[in-house]
């Protein structure tokens, strides 16, 4: 039982069949993986591997065509919509490459969104937004609409409307996508401090290779099926270096 | 195991706290969303509030008045009714049907990524449809209104134009509260179900097809 609480993503046979008119594509052929609670994973593989594809069934935003994932215990495909809704609101967090930030809403308002989801009170939440903010570093930005800020401010903002809920699980899709690699770098740090401050297990869609230093596992994914595993210390990756700092 | 709890509906009030800092701060968004209503309703309640006007002139069956209605190209039928008139007033709630429906389609189908993300953080389709009734609502009465305040004062300066005093003797005043009402229907039926449907759809998506959309 014990290391069954360990477990905080159980993903078996995990199938994604797309209908494309008398076509059939098979994005993911069956794809078993535990995630352990408090890890940093990161999943990785080209586009059209079906690495986004396994990403959003775990998040809980696409329902698997065969197979199931388990989240904390609970198989997802058992939840109806207010179950899921509630799952994504309490358990998840999610962070986009592209922010996907609400563009009429203020730094605040954007970070209070997922507390008055929860059933806060407006003025509440936004005290909770508040502080998280702080914590990001954007408490000086709380007024502000996401297109008054630069892109690395708008991804704080976007990770802290991820951990406002507390959740157990970040997801996060090309994190560092739309980001220098100054900023990027700062993203990935963030995070990691983050996890472990917070005891959240992150995952990561990313062909960011700075982003597997920071990983306690590192999954390959290729044409739909794990391809590679590997924990820290069982990968080595150069990517070389910025202003004579060694990444990785 | 004890089982996951369902999610709570937000209050409507919350909801509208919500949306009002949407349209305040997509106020001249919205009000491109509500020229579309405004000019649509206008033109519907210009063409009543012409036909009705026009109906009670040949209805005085008043000799001088008659050869002023013939001169400005009106056809007076014993029965009183202006075919032709109708038709224009049928094509105009055509007209208005499709300038409505693309504006406030248009307003939703541009948000769409928005409605997927919302999900992600824990949004119910309820509060999406809410979100939007609210929002459509509020750009839609306020557009029907203005609209119709368009189309009555130009079409009463356009009929005294025409015909002078004898508009004001024979004003068809029930006619005009008659030509409004349906115009105030109309225009806020025609905004409210054309904003929520494809609310509704995209509510009903899963979180990523609604994110996949092109915006």
């Amino acid at each position: 039982m014990s290391t069954q609480e360990d477990i905080i993503v159980k993903a078996r046979g995990v199938t994604k069949v797309y209908t494309m008119g008398a076509e059939k594509v098979h994005a993911l052929r069956g794809i078993d993986l535990d995630v352990r609670r408090g890890e940093y994973l990161s999943i990785l593989g080209p586009s059209g591997s079906g690495k986004s594809t396994f990403f959003n069934m775990v998040g809980g935003l696409d329902k698997p065509t065969e197979g199931h994932v388990e989240i904390d215990g609970y198989s997802l495909s058992d939840l109806n919509q207010k179950q899921l809704a509630w799952v994504r609101c309490h358990k998840m967090g999610y962070i986009f490459q592209s922010f996907n930030l609400i563009m009429t809403m203020t730094a605040l308002e954007n970070v209070a969104l997922p507390r008055i989801f929860a059933g806060e009170s407006p003025a509440k939440a936004r005290e909770a937004a508040a502080e998280i903010l702080n914590v990001v570093g954007l408490g000086h930005r709380l007024t502000h609409l996401p297109s008054q800020v630069s892109g690395g401010q708008q991804q704080r903002i976007a990770i802290a409307r991820a951990l406002v809920n507390k959740p157990s699980i970040v997801l996060a899709d090309e994190p560092t996508g739309n980001l220098d690699l100054h900023t990027g770098e700062e993203i990935i740090a963030l995070l990691g401090d983050l996890k472990t401050k917070f005891g959240i297990t992150i995952i990561t869609a990313t062909h960011d290779m700075k982003m597997l230093s920071a990983s306690d596992t590192v999954v390959w994914i290729k044409d739909g099926q794990a391809d590679r595993i590997a924990h820290r210390g069982e990968f080595d990756i150069s990517v070389g270096t910025i202003d004579g700092k060694t990444l990785a | 195991m004890e089982k996951i709890p369902e999610q709570k509906h937000v209050s409507w009030g919350v909801t509208f706290n919500v949306s009002w800092a949407g349209i305040r701060r997509r106020f001249f968004r919205s009000l491109v969303t509500m020229s579309g209503v405004v000019l649509a309703i206008a033109f519907l309640t210009y063409m009543q509030i012409m036909n009705k006007i026009v109906n009670a002139l040949i209805d005085a069956h008043d000799p001088v008045l008659d050869a002023i209605l013939q001169a400005a190209g009106v056809e007076i039928h014993e029965s009183g009714s202006n075919d032709s008139i109708l038709l224009l007033i049928i094509l105009s709630l055509l007209a208005c049907f499709v300038g409505i429906v693309n504006s406030m389609l248009m307003s939703v189908t541009e948000r769409i990524k928005e409605i997927g993300t919302l999900k992600c953080l824990g949004a119910l389709d309820g509060f999406i449809v809410r979100s939007y009734f609210i929002e459509s609502s509020v750009q839609g009465v306020a557009g029907t209104c203005l609209g119709c305040l368009l189309g009555m004062i130009v079409s009463i300066v356009v009929a005294f134009m025409s015909y002078k005093m004898h508009v004001a003797t024979h004003f068809p005043w029930l006619g005009l509260f008659e030509a409004l009402g349906i115009s105030l229907l109309t225009g806020t039926l025609l905004s409210i179900s054309a904003a929520i449907l494809p609310a509704y759809m995209a509510a009903k998506k899963q979180p990523v097809d609604a994110m996949r959309v092109e915006e």
